[in-house]
């Protein structure tokens, strides 16, 4: 009788599943026939206030999620993946000897306060975040420049023309374009601010496809459409940025239909949202990783096999399931999926605990061996828990005669200490910033990234791995760098400085009526292309 | 009366001073390199050096602890490290919004923590008396951010009847003038003649001032009715009854006046309990106030503007009980103030 039960049970969940999933296709099919509609205002429930408005000073997600609407940049990332396209500059020429830059501007374009754009916005905007003697200068800290390393990148930025501007490198650095594409490299009104000063930050202007309204802090910040932008114009009437910290608010919030669309949901809620007739998911890896790192200075980590056998002994899987929840997937390369020159062909390690023995043996360890494991105290995206998934890496470890004991100490402490190679492994994880693979391979695992205070955590040199990267630095060819960089992960591969754990995912909520969002890898909230279905 | 006030008013200062100095040991003590820990994975050495030549942490402890008291006393809190505003006008634009709700939540637990308590007194070792203070014991026991996502579901999902967070309806473009919104909607109700900003704030007030009040009116609740039976005893009470006098106008003219001393004393105190518990509040209810602000600000270990937010919410506590202690005398003349 119970097992007729469970069975009846079973198929009645099975059968809402296949409803839902049939309800779920049918008003996007219909939406999608009849076009994009015009007018509306979207709500977006996120977790936390921008800091600031001013695209070169901020270092925030939440920021930069207002200049991805407001502000352009002279070239764009392409909707839904870290490609360079053309944006605010039309065209540009690189010389031969990849140290001169030069951008054609599109013309006819407006800001928002009817300063045109123009050569003098560029060397304006640009100039101002390491130009010392601009006086606007002084309205920094320019974090972001100087994160970018743009200090050591960039010689000089001129007009040649109204419509044309020169940026001069003082070394060959391809991926140099791709920081154009941040946020930071933003082109802003210079009318605007000089007007505002320091102030600026509260009063954006940019070209973009919508203007700034309002601010009310740690409330809402409000967008309207720009009525003169000169692309494809936005749908929506306004958008409204409403803060609602608590994850689960912020689900009910939706539920309720006062938000139509939200960021970071807690996992426990997604099977419910998921189940809900009125709403629907769209997802994708974000720009991470979250790893631990095999400090190859330290025995018994400087044997190849050792480090192999950590990664057949550790079960990825398990550590998403109890760990990430929907929120994970597993990593098998340095770089993220949504990442051009991510190599796929690459077999991940499998979770084989006799194999990772078999290769202990090998290497010397029949008996396995002691090791610390270093965990972080606190939470980020690419690692939500790293306490926990050291306590489920530690029963694993065991299993293959690995004793591990975890190390914690307070964050600060722990970034110093890890940078300066205390550690045998320890976790800590990479968030991109322009999408191009050399802002994970060279930060993270360069023979000059080893240097103490070290990015590269797992002291891993190596040659041919560092010709392959450096080469792929100075190579403007996209496709020759794509090779590279595969080539590059092939090596990573075979000689295992880390063990990759997980990708977050970003999972964005919203109403069945949202139509047209985007999600970008490099986390970007552009609500140019959305439009209301109702 | 005077001279209690100016005496009152001098031990301010002594009192205050600690506040500030804890404040700055807390920080000063706190594990770590503050500077480090502020700037996460991308520190390097450069960036670490100048901010903590920024925040003046290059210099020797005791240099650092006059230089802060310097500034304190001038009240200038430094700017925040996250924003670059001025801290003090950080707190400006979210206090409002705390002490509101602070009020609202204050006035529903003290009305009906008094209302409950001398029911239960009343009706002493009978089914409301058992009833009621229960409900009080549930009450105090109740985490607050749990109790909130419970009113929520309720009342925004389930009953569809009030909304499940914010100050006001964002789509109404409200701009406040004050930034207390429920002063700032009865101006636009006389200006334009308009309720529904009004309407709309109030709906939003009262689940947080609901969640944040719970735990302050079972406390009062309690207290009210223990000292509610303890006056009831008293002689002239009984004397009161002797002649006749009805029970209404004992228990609410002669009885309650004394049985509230010590519950504005409570009253008071939970004042400062509210402040904390405003942190949770503000979270699930996404109320833009200085709860959360400082929640955030010690995540992000902005330590300009955790000193500033906290020595402000210490300060406000302290002159909450100066009122409170005044208050004794207006409620009870036998009190005096000297």
């Amino acid at each position: 009788m119970r097992k007729v039960i469970v069975v009846v049970a079973l198929l009645v969940v099975a059968a809402s599943f296949t409803f839902a999933g049939g309800q779920a296709q049918q008003p996007s099919n219909t939406a999608a026939m009849t076009g994009p509609k015009t007018g509306g205002t979207l709500v977006f429930g996120r977790s936390g206030d921008s800091v600031g408005l001013d695209p070169g000073r901020e270092t925030d997600g939440e920021s930069f999620y207002i200049a991805d609407n407001v502000y352009e940049t002279l070239v764009a990332f392409k909707p839904g993946s870290t490609e360079i396209i053309p944006d605010l500059a039309t065209s540009w020429d690189i010389s031969s000897d990849g140290l001169t830059y030069t951008f054609h501007l599109r013309t006819g374009v407006k800001f928002h306060d009817g300063t045109p754009f123009n050569a003098d916005a560029v060397v304006y905007s640009l100039g101002r975040q390491f130009k010392k003697d601009m006086p606007a200068y002084k309205n920094g800290p320019w974090q972001y420049w100087g994160g970018m390393d743009m200090d050591n990148i960039v010689k000089d930025v001129v007009k040649v023309d109204a419509n044309t501007v020169r940026i001069t490198l003082k070394k060959q650095e391809v991926p140099f374009i791709a920081n154009l594409a941040m946020n930071f490299a933003a082109i802003v009104s210079p009318t605007a601010a000089e007007k505002w000063g320091a102030d600026f930050k509260s009063h954006p202007v940019g070209t973009g496809p919508f203007r700034f309204v309002s601010w009310t802090k740690d409330d809402n910040i409000v967008l309207e459409r720009n009525p003169d932008y000169w692309g494809q114009k936005a749908y929506l009437d306004r958008v409204i940025f409403k803060v609602i910290p608590d994850p689960t608010a912020r689900y009910l919030s939706l539920k309720k239909g006062e938000v139509d669309l939200i960021d970071f949901p807690s996992p426990q809620d997604i099977p419910a949202i998921k189940s809900d007739p009125n709403l629907k998911i769209v997802q994708q890896p974000g720009l991470n990783v979250g790893y631990l790192a095999l400090n190859v200075e330290k025995k018994p980590f400087d044997s190849k096999l050792v480090r192999q056998a950590m990664n057949y002994a550790i079960n990825k899987q398990e550590i998403i399931d109890a760990v990430y929840g929907a929120l994970g997937t597993p990593a098998k390369n340095p770089i993220p999926p949504t990442m051009w020159s991510y190599n796929d062909d690459i077999k991940a390690y499998p979770y084989d605990p006799d194999m990772a023995k078999k290769l202990l043996a090998q290497a010397g360890y029949p008996n396995g061996f002691a090791t610390d494991l270093w965990a972080m105290p606190v939470s980020r995206p690419y690692n939500p828990n790293a306490k926990k998934v050291a306590e489920i890496m530690q029963a694993q470890l065991a299993k293959v005669g690995i004793t591990a004991s975890i190390v914690s100490y307070e964050w600060g402490t722990y970034l110093d200490k890890t940078e300066h190679g205390e550690h045998q492994t320890a976790m800590l994880g990479w968030t991109g910033d322009n999408g191009d693979p050399d802002n994970f391979l060279f930060v993270l695992l360069s023979i000059p990234a080893t240097q103490i205070p070290a990015q590269n955590i797992s002291f891993w040199k190596n040659e041919q791995f560092e010709q392959l990267i450096e080469k792929a630095k100075v190579t403007p060819n996209q496709a020759t760098r794509t090779e590279l960089y595969k080539q590059a992960q092939v090596i990573f591969h075979e000689e295992a400085p880390w063990v990759p754990i997980a990708h977050s995912i970003v999972v964005e909520p919203m109403k069945k009526t949202v139509e047209g969002f985007v999600l970008y890898p490099t986390g970007k909230r552009v609500f140019q292309s959305v439009w209301l279905d109702q | 009366m005077i001279r209690y006030l100016v005496k009152r008013l001098a031990l301010l200062i002594p009192t205050l001073f600690g506040v500030v100095t804890l404040v700055f040991a807390m920080i000063a003590l706190s594990p770590g390199d503050p500077a480090q820990a502020m700037l996460g994975e991308r520190a390097n050495k450069e960036s670490v050096e100048k901010l903590r030549e920024q925040l003046g942490l290059d210099k020797p402890l005791g240099v650092q602890y006059v230089n802060y008291l310097k500034r304190i006393a001038v009240l200038d809190f430094q700017n925040s490290i996250k924003t670059g505003q001025p801290v003090i006008q950080e707190i400006r634009a979210r206090f409002p919004a705390t002490i509101e709700l602070s009020i609202f939540a204050m006035l529903f637990a003290a009305f009906f923590g008094i209302l409950i308590g001398i029911v239960s007194a009343t009706h002493k070792n009978t089914w409301v008396d058992y009833t009621s203070m229960a409900g009080a014991l549930t009450g105090v026991s109740m985490p607050i951010f749990w109790l909130g996502l419970v009113l929520m579901l309720i009342f925004s999902i389930g009953l569809n009847l009030l909304p499940t967070g914010g100050r006001i309806d964002i789509r109404m473009y409200f701009t406040p003038i004050t930034g207390f919104y429920v002063l700032d909607s009865i101006i636009y109700l006389f200006k334009e003649g308009n309720p529904a900003y009004l309407v709309s704030v109030i709906k939003h007030l009262i689940l947080p001032a609901v969640a944040l009040g719970t735990i302050p009116l079972a406390i009062i609740a309690r207290i009210t009715r223990s000292s509610m039976l303890e006056v009831l005893k008293q002689d002239y009470i009984r004397t009161a009854r002797a002649a006749g006098i009805s029970e209404h106008k004992i228990i609410y003219q002669y009885a309650l006046r004394n049985a509230l001393l010590p519950v504005v004393t409570v009253i008071g105190l939970q004042f400062g309990l509210l402040l904390s518990g405003a942190i949770l509040t503000e979270t699930i209810f996404a109320w833009p106030g200085i709860g959360k602000w400082i929640y955030n600000a010690i995540e992000a270990r902005d330590y300009p503007a955790v000193q500033g937010g906290i020595i402000i919410i210490a300060t406000t506590f302290v002159f909450i009980n100066l009122v409170v202690d005044l208050l004794y005398s207006v409620i009870n003349p036998k009190v005096r103030l000297s």
